[in-house]
């Protein structure tokens, strides 16, 4: 049975600790969470990556990795995450379980301890960050935000976004824009930094066979370095209710085989801190979140419009986002049929298997959560970045009662708000 | 049934041979949420021409994986819409050497596990319904080939080997599933999905003998023939070409490089050279490696730098790559440290330090019922137990890992794979 628990490290430094023997590593996480912001948000991105490149202690990449060798091959990898307009930056890590050390040495402190180092001793230059290590993370990074092209999937549901939320922080990347990141000096790098550490709020994340209080010192041990705050910032999520009056319609033309059509819809204010959430969740299911849902049955399966057809839910800000992959020629088919399948759904025309079968299968999702940790860390930093106490399993009884009345209203209250079409070059 | 302890591992697996000749094999896990089953068949996309019954045939490219895709039609409806209809997760993937059936589910494991069973070895196909999945695989084969990674893989196989079937991208092309007819996939199934070419692997908080109960109820009660399978004349160990260079969408040169090795014979030699082949890579360019030290702050690699050693039947090579902007200097950079290592060997505190890390990484990739079941799958069909490896490990020297760089990081076996922006017209 796994036992979750939460405590405050310092002023606004979080533990969350899950205690389980399933598992045959440890994962640790420690993440600063900033509100989204374009001024900011390519900085912050860049942060973790050049910290990344070497501490104090380990000034550079080869000793940094004979240090993690040393741990059993333990993995630190910078992370950038954006769960509703707070942007979560730091470090997710994981380590070999103190069980299978060969000569039955501890991991668990070294670990935290080169974690700590990692965020709070890096290695500097003239009192900031090294100017090489600084230009080549910045080039890296704006090589990752042009790469963002590549996978044409991912990125017509950003697009999409970017489109839709133009004059919310929600429309910013995670990852900031180009622009910004190439302004970024050593220096100004360096104060933003300083400014994470001071203002941001810290989540801390264990999940492992260790006792939640050893865990607790071996953190309190590794980030003492932290600068004492008492008002950390708490991020907030903007929610705009409704779509304007006419959806707004994007195309986009490229070198391509295959065209995207993606639809952004708002929730007409149904988010995760609303009593009749798991109503939505359940309509997203049912739209387009399992091989059972209406957009997989009926736009892929029985008219072979698309290759993939599904939908995915943002929280936070309460939109529900449909990806698919088309032919050219088919956009309109595929548009008209993709809101017919909603309307059916608003009717209440949704068949029992259908119903229950979004239901296991997100009940499913949920619990098996448990089963990984990687998963959970990511549950568990977007019920933070909420503010939510609620874990898998409780929102997974939730679900349970959810109705197919409630179904259909939830999906009544989404409007269109942005449509965005990714073509072939004509000629 | 018998029980196999992995001690290093901390693993336990139980295995039973049924009467119809199927391997099943079960990792009980009773602290888990979900049970995991695997269901596959020892055939994949480069299994085109085999002889069964005495007779020789040539399918076209593809076959494996269209067979994949209309396995789910029974004759009720579907079963991945029963399957998720229990809040299961199902799904099947083909791979050059085998195709696999799998779901989790957290309810209703036993109803799950006699669905997958059944409709895997139950074939039912049309005319109307094997026309219909045309449109769909040829969407995603037209979704593959816009993928540059892809693209500069399947040319790295182009570019490494004259005529094994790994050069013969598995879902086909849009020309060669034309050619696919029910007949064909009737034919292929009757030749591979026999239960003693398959094995079933289950992990989760399941009984193991209850498993072998399903299965015997469900499946054939006799084995039937197996095909036999043919890869071609043995390839040469050179390179077929150097440099394969392809123009697409991308934002930098993204590129693999390869090196062509020597395939091992089934058995646990497979299993021996894949670990030598991984610390062999870890050594001359993995992570903790001098050489991707230099190349990274040199900004020629950068984080999406990756390496693998892969083989299947009759084929064995190591490949790295990522995005670069300058490929071609990697693959110098790479002979000349492997040149050096020739001449100096491999540092004995790097070689400790991998082993450590390596060993720890695989020991975590436990954790994943998907790695263990799916690897045992592959591992059984090469003729050994996946969980040996922690034992294994330890037995092989630094200069088993020198050798094989020696032998296989040369100019002649290379291969250059690069994808490059289109000009600006």
């Amino acid at each position: 049975m796994s036992n979750v628990t939460r405590r405050e490290l310092f002023p606004g430094v979080w533990l969350r600790a899950v205690h389980t023997n399933k598992f045959k590593s440890s994962y640790l996480s420690v993440t600063l969470l900033a509100p989204l912001d374009r001024e900011t948000a390519g900085a912050n991105a860049l942060v973790p990556y050049v910290l990344r490149r070497g501490t104090a202690a380990h000034p550079d990449l080869e000793s940094l990795s004979a240090a993690l060798d040393e741990l059993y091959g333990g993995a630190v990898e910078p992370v950038t995450r954006k769960k509703g307009e707070t942007q979560c930056v730091g470090f997710a890590a994981s380590f070999l379980d103190d069980a299978y050390a060969l000569k039955g040495e501890k991991i668990l402190e070294p670990a935290a301890a080169l974690l700590g180092e990692l965020l709070l001793q890096p290695c500097t230059q003239d009192g900031r960050f090294r100017q090489d290590y600084t230009e080549g993370e910045r080039q890296n990074l704006i090589d990752r935000i042009r790469a963002q092209i590549n996978d044409k999937r991912t990125y017509a549901t950003q697009k999409l976004v970017r489109e839709m939320c133009k004059y919310e922080a929600f429309g910013v990347d995670k990852l900031g824009d180009e622009e910004s990141v190439a302004a970024i000096t050593s220096e100004s790098l360096w104060q933003r930094y300083q400014q994470l550490l001071q203002d941001a709020r810290v989540e801390v994340y264990f999940c492992g066979s260790a006792d939640p209080d050893r865990v607790e010192e071996a953190l309190r041990a590794a980030l003492a370095g932290l600068p004492v705050n008492e008002d950390r910032v708490d991020p907030a999520c903007d929610v705009r209710v409704s779509a304007g009056p006419e959806p707004i319609v994007v195309v986009e033309e490229m070198d391509v085989s295959q065209g995207k059509l993606a639809l952004g819809f708002r929730s007409g204010g149904q988010t995760c801190w609303e009593e009749d959430y798991p109503a939505l969740a359940m309509c997203n299911a049912v739209l387009g979140g399992t091989t059972l849902s209406k957009l997989f049955m009926n736009v892929r399966e029985k008219l072979s419009l698309c290759y993939y057809a599904s939908s995915m839910l943002e929280k936070m800000k309460g939109l529900v986002l449909v990806s698919s992959g088309i032919e050219f020629d088919k956009y309109q088919t595929a548009r008209d049929e993709i809101l017919a399948q909603l309307e059916a759904i608003r009717r209440g025309d949704i068949e029992d298997w259908e119903l229950e079968g979004a239901r296991r299968t997100l009940i499913s999702g949920y619990l098996t959560t448990l089963d990984e940790q990687g998963r959970q860390e990511e549950f568990w930093l977007g019920q933070s970045a909420a503010g939510l106490e609620e874990s898998p399993e409780e929102f997974a009884a939730r679900l349970e009662a959810v109705t197919r009345e409630q179904v259909a209203r939830a999906a009544q209250k989404l409007e269109l708000d942005t449509v965005y079409f990714l073509k072939g070059k004509e000629g | 049934m018998e029980k196999l302890e992995f001690a290093k591992a901390g693993e336990s697996m139980y295995h039973e041979k049924l009467e119809n000749g199927l391997n099943v094999f079960v990792f009980p896990k009773p602290e888990f949420q979900k049970g995991y089953a695997f269901f596959a068949t020892n055939y994949g996309g480069m299994d085109m021409r085999f002889c069964l019954n005495g007779e020789w045939r040539d399918t076209p490219a593809g076959v494996a994986h269209y067979l994949e895709h209309k396995m789910f039609d029974t004759k009720e409806g579907n079963a991945l819409q029963e399957l998720a209809a229990n809040g299961a997760s199902p799904n099947a993937f083909t791979s050059n050497d085998i195709t696999g059936y799998y779901f989790d589910s957290t309810e209703k494991f036993e109803e799950n596990l006699r669905i997958l069973l059944s409709f895997v070895s139950v074939p039912w196909f049309t005319q109307e319904s094997v026309d219909k999945e045309r449109g769909i695989i040829g969407q995603e084969i037209g979704m593959i080939e816009d993928d540059p990674h892809w693209k500069c893989y399947m040319n790295l196989m182009k570019a490494l080997f004259q005529r094994h079937p790994i050069r013969v991208s598995v879902a086909g092309s849009v020309e060669s599933i034309a050619q696919i007819t029910p007949e064909t996939l009737y034919a292929c199934h009757k030749a591979f999905y026999d239960p003693a070419n398959m094995a079933l692997c289950v992990a989760g908080p399941v009984d193991p003998e209850h498993i072998c109960r399903v299965a015997r109820e469900i499946l054939p009660k006799e084995a039937g023939p197996i095909a036999a399978k043919d890869y071609g004349e043995k390839e040469e160990p050179r390179a077929a070409q150097s440099l394969i260079e392809e123009r697409m969408e991308v934002s930098a040169p993204i590129f693999q490089l390869g090196w062509k090795g020597d395939p091992k014979a089934d058995g646990e030699g497979r299993l021996r050279q894949e670990l030598a082949g991984g610390l062999a890579l870890e050594a001359l360019l993995g992570n903790s490696s001098p050489l991707y030290a230099r190349l990274y702050r040199e900004g020629l690699i950068n984080q999406e730098f990756g390496y693998s050693y892969e083989s299947g039947s009759g084929c064995a090579f190591l490949c790295a790559g990522g995005e670069s902007k300058d490929p071609e200097a990697v693959r110098m950079a790479v002979a000349q440290e492997a040149a050096r290592i020739g001449r100096e060997g491999i540092d004995p505190a790097l070689w400790e330090r991998i082993k450590k890390g390596v060993y720890g990484n695989k020991v975590r990739g436990l954790n994943s019922f998907e790695n263990l079941c799916v690897g045992q799958a592959q591992a059984f069909f090469s003729g050994y137990n996946f969980l040996r490896f922690a034992e294994i490990f330890d037995s092989i020297p630094k200069e088993e890992a020198e050798e094989l760089i020696a032998n296989w990081v040369t100019g002649e076996r290379a291969a250059l794979s690069v994808v490059r922006a289109k000009e600006e017209t």
